[in-house]
């Protein structure tokens, strides 16, 4: 089996008396595409605030490239190559498109205690950003204000920035939540031309997106991962049909 | 193109305010050469201020705390006999960075509500060891025993000399400032305003940033003390009365938040129509107070947006 990048042994979450990770164990391949899915309130988005650094866990531990994270902070997490997407849109509204994905690079390029080179002139920073926004295919809307993009494009700006980060892991947030038909079917061909070159972890409901992407699926279901493995595997499992893809999908 | 256009604003107000000794004397009007003076230093604190607050989002309601800081820095060692401004005037923008490196330490870790009461709360405490400084006035405050010293030609007692060192401090603070909110330490602390989650997922920590910027701002608001001090020859714990910081805040927010140049004409107007119409009534702020509830209601960018001239958002 190749390399394991993310290792997660043990993590729980509580909050008051709902327990919303328990003993949470997952590893996560170099390279591969590994969704979690899960009913409503299986507890997937306090697994990526943990991942994140935004939740700090209750117990148990997560590897991170060989290096334990438990208790760093997200931006810490970031800077070593954890990035993100949120559930609900996260761009810095006010800024042009250009201007967030430029903001990631600044990110990542070292301290930014420099206070007299205007930030919008360094090619440095606007030239990755650009390539970036390309990438995504939003070019041609790099000085448009991100507020007043599209719902679609900002998702596409939130991959952008993450992507500017260079990590080697990326968090997905349901990615395409909100979006249309149309929409959604294009992020999802995006998303399957960084398989292999980044490692993704996905939370989505839409399953036509987790069975094109993943590699792997891992089921939570009350704060547990009752199952991981391939599709056909995780489709032909009987606990699985049960709690979850029985009841209202598949 | 926006950037020229702030340029060539920068450039006519310059001349304007350079302007004011020479038509006061012409008009034997020597008033106003002290108004105009008074205007510029409430405008360096201002837009120390707009700093944090417009650009980073930090609503700190004791930015008077410095300039009290400030104030006292010049007027303790002048009551000593110390009246160097090449001591005093390094001092009061040290002691107020500490100051506020202190504030700032520990206000940060908070936002929102108790943010704007923690600083106001520590601009409260400096106002009553004002108050308790009996040895220097104590609540009557004191006079200077004279303006700061520099030798040679810079003398402050001549009213249009102090005047232009303040009009150049003012230029001098307002090209730095322009530097340093698009450079990018200013992108961060704007990125940490605008969405400080997803500037801390991509990998700032806007702690620090903000952290710094507060510093910066205090020891300007300080430097703005050093000069009101020399202003008024006069000091006193009211300098650093919460009103007063209310007043700062009330000029930002006039001339128009995270625009730099806007606070400077929020001073100047704010000051001016202090001036005209407590001439009218004594209840002035009668009329102030819903001036500036329209300003906030219909002018979001405060007056410098009015005249468009005012960046872009973000």
């Amino acid at each position: 089996m190749a390399e394991t990048l993310l290792a997660i042994r043990g993590l729980s979450k509580r909050f008051g008396g709902l327990l919303a990770n328990d003993r949470v164990d997952l590893d996560v391949v170099r390279g591969e595409t590994h969704a979690i899915i899960g009913p409503n309130g299986a507890g997937k988005t306090t697994l990526i605030g943990q991942l994140a650094g935004d939740l700090r866990p209750d117990s148990g531990s997560i590897r991170f490239a060989d290096q334990d994270v438990t208790r760093l902070d997200a931006p810490h997490r970031a800077r070593r190559g954890l990035a993100r997407s949120f559930q609900v849109t996260s761009i810095f509204r006010d800024f042009s498109a250009l201007d967030n994905v430029a903001l990631a690079v600044q990110a990542r390029s070292g301290h930014s205690f420099r206070f007299w080179r205007p930030a919008r002139a360094e090619p440095a920073l606007r030239e990755p950003a650009r390539a970036a926004l390309e990438s995504v295919g939003l070019g041609a809307r790099a000085d448009v204000r991100a507020a007043n993009l599209a719902h679609g494009e900002q998702r596409q700006l939130e991959i952008a920035m993450a992507l500017a980060t260079e990590p080697r892991l990326l968090l997905l947030d349901e990615p395409v939540a909100g979006m249309g038909l149309d929409e959604s079917q294009k992020m999802v061909r995006f998303l399957g031309t960084l398989k292999r070159r980044i490692t993704i972890v996905l939370v989505e409901h839409d399953m036509d997106a987790v069975f094109t992407l993943a590699d792997r699926i891992s089921v939570m279901v009350y704060g547990r991962i009752i199952a991981t493995g391939t599709p056909p595997e995780v489709r032909g499992n009987e606990d699985v049909r049960r709690a979850y893809l029985g009841e209202d999908q598949a | 193109m926006t950037v020229s256009r702030r340029a060539i604003a920068l450039a006519v107000g310059c001349l304007l305010l350079a302007l004011v000794p020479p038509i006061a004397a012409l008009t034997n009007q020597p008033f106003y050469v002290d108004l105009f003076r008074r205007m510029m230093i409430f405008a360096i604190a201002a837009v120390s201020l707009d700093l944090i607050l417009g650009y980073g989002g930090m609503v700190s309601f004791g930015h008077a705390a410095y300039l009290g800081i400030g104030a006292y820095a010049v007027g303790i060692p002048a009551f000593h006999g110390v009246d160097s401004g090449w001591l005093q005037w390094p001092l009061a923008i040290v002691a107020s960075a500490l100051a506020a490196l202190v504030i700032g330490a520990i206000s940060l870790r908070t936002s929102g509500v108790y943010f704007i009461m923690i600083t106001l709360a520590f601009a409260q405490m400096l106002y009553y060891l004002g108050l308790s400084l009996e040895a220097y006035g104590g609540d009557n405050g004191m006079r200077l025993a004279g303006r700061s010293r520099f030798g040679g030609p810079i003398d402050l007692h001549q009213p249009a000399v102090f005047y232009y060192v303040v009009l150049a401090i003012l230029v001098l603070f307002l090209v730095l400032g322009s530097r340093l909110v698009a450079s990018r330490f200013g992108m961060v602390i704007r990125a940490a305003k605008s969405n400080e989650p997803r500037a801390r997922a991509i990998g700032f920590s806007p702690y620090r940033y903000k952290l710094t910027a507060f510093v910066i701002a205090g020891s300007a608001g300080g430097l703005a003390g050093a000069l009101l001090a020399n202003q008024t020859e006069y000091l006193t714990p009211e300098f650093m009365h919460w009103t007063r910081s209310g007043e700062i805040m009330f000029m930002v927010i006039l001339g128009g938040m995270g625009t730099l140049f806007g606070p400077v004409i929020g001073a100047i107007v704010l000051l001016l129509l202090e001036d005209v119409l407590s001439a009218l009534t004594a209840h002035w702020q009668i009329i102030l107070g819903p001036t500036l509830v329209l300003v906030v209601l219909f002018a979001k960018r405060g007056l410098f947006g009015l005249l468009s001239i005012a960046p872009p958002d973000g």
